[in-house]
Formats: C-alpha cells, structure tokens, sequence
C-alpha cells in the first residue's frame, strides 16, 4: 500500500438542513457521505459508480477539497488535504485537477479557449507569456484539437471538442491526479467513444492516476483498474473492474449489473433479469443498519439491525453484505436465497461465518 | 387521394400489415442560419403489436420524425405535395418566401391507411392520447405542476370517452394500479412534484395507456433515470404492450436499450435511415458503416474491449449536408459514388427485411459485418 497516491479515510459529510432566519438551527442533515475509505494507487484508474444520490460526486469535491469534510481525512501524497489552510492548499491545487460533466456548462462562454485553458498556468503563475501562449498550443494539440482555434469562443465548439477543452485545462499545470465526474455522460455514443480513447491516450502518456466517477456501469468497466459501487454514501462493494463484473458479490452490485441492457440481444434476453423494486430511500433519515435492506431480495432481521462492514472476498475483493452472492449469474429465485432444500443450511453458514468475520 | 412523394424509398417488406406506415418523410426547419433538413425522406412501418426501436445520436432526426407524424412542430407544419413538384426544393422554396421560424413536413404517414400528414387539427386532437400516445424524457416538463394527478388523468379519460368523472376517476386508480404505484386511491391527489423520477414516468405512462391506444410512442422514456428504475420502466412497458397488445416506437439513443427491447431497429443518421432490420439481425449481420461504427463506440457490460472503434470527426450540420451520402466524410470506406449519390435504404443480402442505405459491395459489407461482430463478439450467446 505504499504507492497510494491518495487515501481517503472515513469520510463523512453531513449538509445540514437549517430553520429560522436570524437563528438557525439545525433540523436534520443529509448523510451524503458516511464513512468512506479507501485508496487510489499511482498511475491507475478507480472507477466510482452509483446510482443519484448515492454521493459520488460530493466524494469527488471532498478529494479536490471543495467541499470540507464533516469528518475524516483525505491525504494526498501521504500529506493529510484536511488539515491545510487554503493558503497552505494552493501547491496541491496544481496536482489535483477536475473534468466535469457539462462541457457547456464548465467553461467560461466570454473567454477565449486559449484563455480557458492558460487560466491554470496564470494562476500558479507558471512561465512568460509567450512560453504560456506555446503551451497551450500544445495542449490544444495534444488533446486533438487544432492549436489555431486558440482564438476561438467555447460556443463555436460541439460538445465532445468542449470536453477536449475541459481536459487540456486539467492536463495545463501538469497535475497527478485528475478526478473525472461524468466526463462522457452528456455525449453521444461515438464522441463518448473518442473521449474515453483520449482518456486511456493521455494516462498512458503522462502517467496520469484517474477517479472516474460515473453512473454508466458499462463506461466505468471500459476505463477503470478498480471499481467502487456506493449506495446513499457508503461502499457497498470495491473489487478489481475484471473481478466485480464476472463475480459480483454485493446484492445490489448484482441488480445493478442485471438492470444494464445488453448490447447484444440473444444475451440479453436470455439472462434472467434480476428487477430491484422500489427507490433509492431518503439520504436525510437512512435505513437502520444495512442502507440497502428495504430494496435488497436477501434481506434477514440481522441486516436491519447491523451496518454489514467491508469483508474480504480474496485479492482486494470486498463487499458489505452479511449474505454475499454465493455465484454469478443467479436466477431471480437464487438471487432472493429461495433455493430449496440444502442450501438453506448453506446461506447460514455463509452469514455465520460473516458475522463473526473481520469487522 | 393519396400523395405521392417524388422520391419514393424502398418498398417495405411487409406491406400491408402496417400499423403506421410512413413514407419518404422530410421535416425542414426554418432558422437564422438558414433551412435545417431534420428529417429527410424517412420510411419505416409500424406493424401492431410490436416495438420498432429508432436509434441515433442527438440531431439524428429521430425524436423530430415522431413529432412530425404527430404535427407537434412548430407552424404551419405542413404542406401537401402532390404531383411531380420535387418536394426537397418546393419546401426550400416556400420557407425562403416565409418570414417567420417555422417548419413544414411533407411525405406520407399512414395510420390504418388514414394519412396523419394530411388530417385535420380536430382529427389529429382526436387520435392523439386516444389511438396514439406519447411519453417523454422528462416527466416533470411533460405533467401540469399545478394540478393533481388525477386530474391529468381524468382530463385525458374525458377528453376521448363519454363518461362520467366518477367513472374517470375509477378509470384513473386502475391505470396508475396498473403501472404499479402503491396506494394509488390515496395517491391519485397527490401533485407531480410529490413523486419520484421513477413514479412520476409510471404515471406517465399510466395516462399514455389510459385510452388503450393501438400506439404509443415513447422518445427516451428512461434516459433521466437510474439504471435500476430504467429496468423497472422498461419493463413495465413490456408487460404492458403485451398485455393490451400495444405498438410501441422506442426513441433511444441506447442500443443496449433497443437490444432488449425492440423486434425491429431503424438506425438513423443525420435525418435519414441508415439501416433498418429485425433486431438480431441488425447485431449478428449489421451492415451499414455507422452502424459499424456506433457498435463499436460502445463500451460494454459483457465483454471487456482494449480500446474502442471510435468513428473518427462529428455528425455534419443539418443546415449544410455533405453532397452524397451524409456518413461519407466520417465513413472509412466511401468512394467515389458515395460523394455524387444519395443512398437510399434498400434491401440486403442478409434478409429482405434487412434494408441499409449503403453503395458498398454487398459481399464487400457482409465480409465486414462478420468481422465487426467477431471482434466485438456480438455473436456470443449465453454460456
């Protein structure tokens, strides 16, 4: 674990929800991060997926520190982000840089794109002029647009040449860590295409080290080393991408993975789909114990009462769930634990041996 | 008597049995910048009971098609062509005499053999939410925010049906029973903004079906939603259509959505059809370049891909279309021909059903096609 490029450690972030005008004061708070761990290693991707409201992007501002965390700490480099001052911020600044998700609505619509994407290297007041004016031609260059549209307006772009601008700004100041929320989710197929490609290109030139945060559980395989999948501000499950795709362990990682259609017609009708039923509950007053239980087929009495922790499932495999998919795929009945005769003893040596498992 | 358009597009394969059947369609847009071609000269048929899924990227002309047989564009809408007038050039013709930003359609639509292009206001009022229904994207702009469900509901019971409001009401709570909202009696008062993404689609949906329409045209009906819910509405809608044996035209952007989903698949790009075939058919022996292309765009849940086939530049602009084919610039294996001539979608090798608008060989296409679907392994069934 010694090249983690940042460590996030129970994280929470409570928004509070205030009354009165003069005198606030707070009725409630929406839990939107509640005890987040975990770890991002140099030079790979760790894809964060999860339905809305589920806290990823408020994960992702509390890693770049534009939101403070209610509780725990975020180390970049092995320096704790938290504990600084904005003044004392700054030089991490140029190591931690974003991609957002609206390309029409993260850019400057009065600046020029020479303007747009120099804003970085004039701010930490990096270079000349004219060595800045170079650079960014290069940028330009390197993200595959043509450097003599410095002169140009955002609008005079599409959307995917907007995305490409988004991402030369980010590459500007040479960061290590880009966090990505949605960067492909508002483009077509085929541009979507061009900007994950663009992506991969420029990890693999600069040794870029990506949070990717998205809702497409098909974009987040595409790109990602390792996978998180949150559910109303915890981890539900984090594995390698290849290992929870082929073998899901969480419940609700296997609904999610059933609800993807398939781009492929025989398979996708021919695998029993899994529908969970109902919504994501309310973030302001979460279910008691397993956050998932009200929506989960296996639910038990235990998982009302007990927050399941992260168990290991082998090779940085692990799921918050007291009764883990046994295989994968399940049938519909499999999935709900109805499975007769035997397997009932089965499912409770399985949940035994959880409950007393590592905490 | 019945229209007919100039260009006239392939003959379908199954003529006759069409629910909807539209032919050589073009919707033309008057804008600042000039005539924006949004739909031109698209044919497809409807047949009752199944779901034809439309796909394309935004700008393709897909939602603007549906709308166009609905007369939901802006005014005037529309003009009659009969004749030998080329329609492509009277329409330019007369939205460069008009002052105003409107838009006009011209071609056939055909439902049960009554052409939707050329029937009255009052007709159109009368089929729309009775015989053909529409949900939306966004289900929070599509309902009233200031009146309760019910009273949508009602309104539309109403509107088409001699009935009682009781027996409206009656109606109401069945249908958003139907589409599975909990405690409908109690909630049928409840406003828009009580419910969530999810409900608020169901209740959509449950007003679409209320008059049991013969077709229902959903444009994007998942896309705001999370995967979860997106199965659940999916579903519903399944369930529903066979139920009351409902035609369904599926807008979608989604191929994995339309996989699942449609019986057939009209593929479109930059107004025009690009290839139109049954659904396993269209993925097992795709034969259109951008079908290709867009296939291979997909980063996907079953397969673990190295890198993406990305279709190299942009969709063109709809005000000035590429001369020829409209996929040429992007398209890596035009020729000559493809840059004098438009293509039009005509039958395959593959199956008479299966029509593409490409000039490539067809032996040529079917060698790539079996290429295409080895290397994104499209032809792996279920271990």
């Amino acid at each position: 674990m010694s090249d983690a490029l940042l460590e996030v450690e129970e994280v929470t972030k409570h928004f509070p929800i205030t009354q009165g005008i003069v005198f606030k004061h707070e009725v409630a708070s929406v839990k939107a991060l509640d005890g987040v761990t975990l770890t991002v290693q140099r030079g790979e991707t760790l894809g964060i997926v999860g339905e809305s409201g589920c806290g990823k992007s408020t994960l992702a501002r509390v890693i770049m520190r534009l939101l403070d965390p209610t509780s725990g700490t975020v180390r970049f480099d092995g320096k704790d982000l938290t504990a600084l001052s904005e003044r004392e911020m700054r030089p991490y600044r140029r190591e931690l840089q974003m991609i957002f998700q609206d390309p029409y609505a993260s850019l400057n619509s009065r600046k020029r794109v020479g303007a747009i994407v120099g804003e970085p290297l004039e701010v930490h007041r990096i270079g000349t002029d004219a060595e800045r004016r170079r650079r960014v031609q290069d940028l330009l260059e390197v993200v595959g647009l043509n450097p003599e549209h410095y002169n140009r307006f955002p609008h005079e772009f599409s959307g995917g040449q907007r995305q490409r601008i988004g991402i030369a700004r980010a590459l500007a100041v040479n960061p290590k860590l880009i966090v990505a929320d949605e960067p492909v989710s508002a483009l077509d197929v085929s541009v979507q295409a061009q900007i994950l490609n663009l992506l991969k290109d420029l990890q693999a030139e600069f040794g870029l080290t990506y949070v990717f945060i998205a809702h497409d559980l098909s974009v987040v395989r595409h790109i990602s080393d390792r996978v998180v999948v949150m559910y109303l501000g915890k981890l539900a499950e984090l594995a390698r991408a290849r290992d929870l795709y082929a073998r899901p362990r969480h419940p609700y990682t296997g609904a999610l993975l059933s609800a993807v259609p398939i781009a492929n017609p025989r398979l996708g009708r021919q695998r029993s789909a899994f529908v969970l039923g109902g919504d994501v509950p309310n973030p302001i007053n979460p279910p008691s114990g397993c956050r998932f239980h009200p929506r989960c087929p296996r639910a038990q009495e235990d998982c009302a009462a007990n927050d399941p922790p992260l168990v290991h499932h082998g090779a940085g495999h692990e799921a918050a769930c007291f009764f883990p998919l046994e295989k994968w795929p399940l049938t519909a009945a499999e999935m709900r634990m109805e499975a007769p005769g035997g397997e009932a003893a089965e499912v409770a040596r399985v949940a035994e041996a959880h409950a007393g498992g590592p905490t | 008597m019945s229209v007919e358009p100039e260009n006239r597009a392939a003959e379908p394969a199954r003529r006759g049995d069409a629910l909807l059947e539209v032919r050589d369609l073009r919707t033309y847009f008057k804008t600042d910048d000039g005539i924006v071609k949004a739909v031109d000269g698209v044919s497809f048929d409807v047949r009752p009971g199944q779901t034809l899924g439309v796909v394309g990227e935004s700008g393709s002309g897909k939602s603007v098609t549906m709308m166009s047989i609905l007369n939901l564009n802006p005014k005037p809408g529309r003009i009659q062509v009969v004749g030998d007038h080329p329609p492509g050039a009277l329409m330019e013709t007369f939205l460069h005499a008009s002052k105003k930003h409107t838009s006009i359609s011209t071609g056939t639509a055909l439902f049960r053999g009554e052409n939707l292009l050329q029937a009255s206001k009052r007709r159109l009022r009368e089929l729309r939410g009775s015989e053909i229904s529409m949900i939306f994207q966004d289900p929070m702009t599509s309902l009233n925010p200031v009146l309760s469900i019910g009273d949508q509901l009602v309104e539309a019971v109403m509107l088409h049906r001699d009935v009682t409001s009781r027996r409206a009401r009656e109606l109401a709570i069945e249908g958003l029973k139907e589409v599975g909202i909990p405690r409908a009696e109690r909630r049928i008062d409840d406003y828009p903004h009580q419910f969530s993404g999810g409900m608020r689609q169901r209740v959509m949906i449950a007003m679409a079906l209320i008059n049991d329409p013969a077709l229902l045209i959903a444009d994007e009906p998942t896309t705001a939603l999370d995967v979860t819910t997106q199965a659940q509405i999916l579903g519903l809608i399944r369930d529903l259509q066979s139920e009351h044996g409902t035609a369904v035209v599926l807008i979608t952007h989604d191929l994995g959505v339309v996989a699942e989903t449609a019986d057939d698949i009209v593929v479109m790009y930059a107004a025009r059809v690009a290839e139109h075939a049954p659904v396993f058919s269209l993925f097992e022996q795709p034969m259109h370049p951008y079908t290709w292309g867009l296939l291979g765009s997909l980063p996907r849940i079953d397969v673990e891909l190295e890198r993406l086939e990305q279709i190299r530049g942009q969709p063109p602009s709809l005000l000035r279309p590429p001369a020829g084919c409209r996929f040429r610039p992007r398209c890596p294996y035009a020729f000559d021909r493809c840059r004098e001539e438009l293509p039009e979608a005509t039958p395959t090798a593959v199956d008479a059903g299966h029509l593409d608008a490409c000039f490539l060989a067809e032996e040529r296409k079917l060698e790539e096609s079996r290429r295409v679907v080895a290397e994104l392994a499209l032809d792996v069934e279920a271990a």
